[in-house]
């Protein structure tokens, strides 16, 4: 898993608005540009078939509706275990993300896999609670077993300037994780510019995250390369700055191989192959893993399945 | 250890190309041998291998070929309508665009340069200047040079090396949209996407002797200059080769276009957005092996961001993937030539003879061909060889400097004058700079984007004439 941080330090309003302003610009179209480049990297053969097991390994299988049922749950964990039972040397996918109140549903039926339970928290998806009912969310989560906690920021704070709040609220939550590896979700949709997505990670890093995470996938845009790409620069350059390595989530509009690939080659060559493991880069998705699964028995065996050998939950 | 994500090969294959064994040149619209029974060897630079002959024209061939433009000048392309003309410049951009994986692999073969700037950016500005320039054949009238510009009749072509087929566009476009007539003479060691445009010519039912095309080195290029029935000279290449021709079309009627070397410099200053600006540093001096006489080779960075954007940029440079330049993951191919090759070791190696750091990834080259690794020269300054020459290689002089002042008179103290980069986000200081540098094309928070409809030519040892844009028209109209 990451390094974790060291308990963050006090900061003032001054210091960290200064820090912020601090860092480099983004050029958008420069930004786009890279980003474009690197989509046009041509995975195949051998290295498709890697990229796709790793792809796997790193999927965070999500179900974050209103109507999530026990079962849906349950189902979801069996998946995420045994991605296809028809073949058992398709690796388990990395976690398991679900509402705070069907954690223990998923605790349970993971129980003996070593895959872990995420849970989004702190009001997701607007953040708009008080401090204290987000503080009771993630601590219910946590207590419940949960491994990880996916929080979001105040968007609303940081777009108004008030980026001390952000920064509390994150280390507040990050008190109440305890134990659990703290991702916190920016929802670069909301962000509106590069210059605040990259704010906001060093922002978000800053304040102890282990994973900084673009969206809830409830707002579009979600995970757009560029977004990704100047998340892999923070986390590349706090990295250089403190020798601490942060995580990096993409999370919504990620739904076939393909994104899936254009990924791991925007890590690989932005902060590099060392964040290439699930420990340091994860991918929110519900829909993508059926897609993995087909494209590798396709690579595997030349034939291409077809959506219905696949559970769609 | 390997890579957890190494890419798999990818090469493009090459049997979207049938090359003939020998080609002949294109004169009056058909292929026929050189009299002088002379022919060279174009070569695949990234493994040496022989692609095809082709033969060497001389006097004879030249003025056969001056004579067939003539006629087609004077007979059929001067007085056709401009929308008539247009029509044939429409059909040769859509055949371009409809051959344009066979062209790219065909240039990435014959150049050396990496397939995927072939596919995305040589063969789509290709086209584009043959689109956008069919778009004025009609409507000269409207391009503020006189109510009834005229055209000047038979336009000597001679093109580089390092983006044949575009640059043939650059030159053929404008010439055929202003009812122009030309022989081109592509370089001796990348003619052959200029044949494969002559097979279009032909596809696209264009007159006989409209566009004629003699191959060979330079003799054939000083021949076609000095022919005293040409009307027009254009010419793209070296400084030094630049003078010659100025010298010898001196006191004749030819008009001149000349594009020549250039030293580039791209000024980074501190408050620029860093990781584009690496991005905008990498484009400038890697792109096409730094072939590029528009290349940033000199790199001024303001001193108190010079460590941290050094230290960026190295690791960024180490990303660059050098190899087999129809791998569609390669973004640095082969140098050239031999020739080549061995003038950039030559600078290269002067630089480190005084001084100069010299800093180059580990990364290993192909042992075939003609190779050079991406390399950074730092501690450079303004009276070293390598800030001042034109290397035209994969080599970045790194300089710095304190104001803006010193910025502008470093970029400016050269011989050289064709492109500059400026990198900031403050809009005023951009300006500023760009208002005082003497470069044809400044770039700012980009750099090396070409398009038809821009302008481009040098200042002062770079060059004079505009192609492309509007002005571009004037160099072909009298």
């Amino acid at each position: 898993m990451p390094n974790t941080a060291s308990a963050p330090e006090a900061v003032t309003d001054r210091e960290l608005r200064a820090f912020l302003y601090g860092l480099p610009g983004v050029d958008e179209v420069g930004a786009a540009a890279r980003a474009k480049d690197l989509s046009t990297r041509s995975v195949k053969t051998t290295a498709k078939a890697r990229a796709i097991d790793l792809a796997i390994s790193m999927v965070d299988l999500t179900t974050l509706e209103g109507a999530d049922t026990p079962g849906k749950v349950r189902a979801l964990c069996a998946k995420a275990a045994r991605p296809d039972p028809e073949d058992r040397t398709v690796p388990s996918a990395g976690a398991v993300c679900v509402y705070p109140d069907r954690v223990g549903i998923a605790v349970e039926a993971l129980r003996g896999t070593g895959i872990g339970v995420a849970s989004v928290a702190t009001a997701f998806p607007s953040g708009r609670a008080p401090l204290e009912a987000k503080l009771a969310d993630t601590r219910a989560a946590v207590a419940d077993g949960a491994s990880e906690i996916d929080m979001v920021i105040d968007r609303g704070a940081f777009l108004s300037g008030d980026y001390l709040k952000v920064y509390e609220e994150i280390t507040t939550v990050k008190e109440a994780c305890g134990d659990a590896h703290l991702k916190v979700i920016l929802e670069t949709g909301e962000l509106a510019t590069l210059d605040n997505v990259r704010r906001a990670s060093h922002l978000a890093i800053r304040a102890g995250a282990d994973f900084i995470k673009t969206s809830t996938g409830k707002v579009s845009p979600a995970a757009t390369p560029p977004v990704v790409l100047v998340m892999l620069e923070a986390v590349r350059d706090h990295h250089r700055d403190t020798g601490r390595r942060v995580g990096v989530k993409p999370a919504g509009g990620i739904r076939d191989t393909k994104g899936a690939i254009r990924n791991l080659v925007l890590v690989n060559e932005t902060a590099g192959p060392d964040w290439l493991t699930p420990d340091l880069f994860r991918i929110g998705a519900s829909s993508l893993l059926n897609d993995l699964l087909m494209q590798r028995t396709r690579l595997a065996t030349g034939t291409y399945p077809g959506p219905d050998h696949y559970t769609q939950d | 250890m390997a890579e957890i994500l190494e890419y798999a090969p990818a090469p493009e294959s090459r049997s979207v190309v049938t090359l003939r064994e020998n080609y002949d040149l294109f004169v009056d619209g058909g292929f026929v041998p050189a009299e002088s029974g002379e022919s060279l060897t174009s070569l695949n630079p990234a493994d040496e291998s022989a692609l095809a002959t082709v033969a060497v024209a001389g006097p004879t061939d030249v003025d056969r070929a001056v004579s067939a433009a003539r006629q087609a000048q004077e007979n059929v392309w001067g007085p056709m309508s401009g929308a008539e003309r247009g029509k044939y410049l429409f059909r040769i951009a859509r055949i371009l665009q409809e051959r344009s994986r066979e062209l790219a692999v065909l240039e990435t073969m014959d150049n050396g340069k990496p397939i995927k700037e072939t596919r995305d950016v040589d063969l789509p500005l290709a086209a584009a200047h043959f689109f956008y320039h069919a778009g004025w054949a009609d409507k000269l009238h409207h391009a503020g040079l006189g109510t009834d510009p005229r055209p000047l009749g038979v336009a000597a072509q001679v093109i580089p090396w390092n983006f044949p087929l575009l640059m043939l566009a650059w030159k053929i476009a404008p010439a055929l949209a202003t009812g122009n007539t030309v022989v081109l003479k592509p370089a001796e060691t990348t003619p052959l996407t200029a044949l494969v445009f002559a097979e279009i010519c032909q596809e696209a039912d264009l007159p006989a002797g409209v566009v004629n095309i003699v191959t060979g080195a330079g003799g054939t290029g000083r021949t076609l200059v000095e022919h005293p029935g040409v009307d027009k000279v254009a010419f793209t290449g070296s400084t030094a080769v630049g003078r010659g021709i100025a010298r010898a079309v001196a006191g004749t009627r030819k008009r001149l276009t000349l594009e020549l070397g250039g030293k580039g410099a791209n000024i980074v200053y501190d408050d620029a957005a860093l990781d584009q600006a690496v991005e905008g540093i990498v484009t400038g001096i890697f792109f096409n092996q730094g072939h590029v006489c528009c290349a940033g080779s000199r790199l001024l960075v303001q001193e108190s961001v010079a460590e941290e954007l050094l230290s960026r940029l190295k690791e960024r440079v180490s990303r660059i993937r050098v190899g087999d330049p129809l791998d569609k993951n390669t973004d640095l191919g082969a140098i050239n030539s031999a020739d080549q090759l061995s003038r950039i070791r030559e600078v290269t190696d002067s630089g480190e003879a005084e001084g100069v750091e010299r800093w180059s990834p580990a990364c290993d080259l192909p042992t075939a061909g003609y190779w050079f690794a991406p390399t950074l020269l730092t501690g450079v300054s303004q009276s070293h060889r390598v800030a001042r020459e034109e290397i035209f290689g994969p080599v970045l002089s790194v300089l710095t400097f304190r104001t803006p002042e010193e910025a502008v008179a470093k970029a400016n103290n050269t011989p050289y004058g064709l492109s500059a980069g400026v990198w900031t986000e403050k809009g005023s200081r951009m300006l500023w700079t760009a208002e005082r540098l003497r470069a044809g094309v400044v770039w700012s928070n980009t750099f090396n984007k070409l398009d038809p409809a821009s302008p481009f030519g040098g200042y002062k040892e770079s060059g004079y004439g505009r192609e492309g844009g509007r002005h571009g028209l004037e160099a072909y109209l009298g």
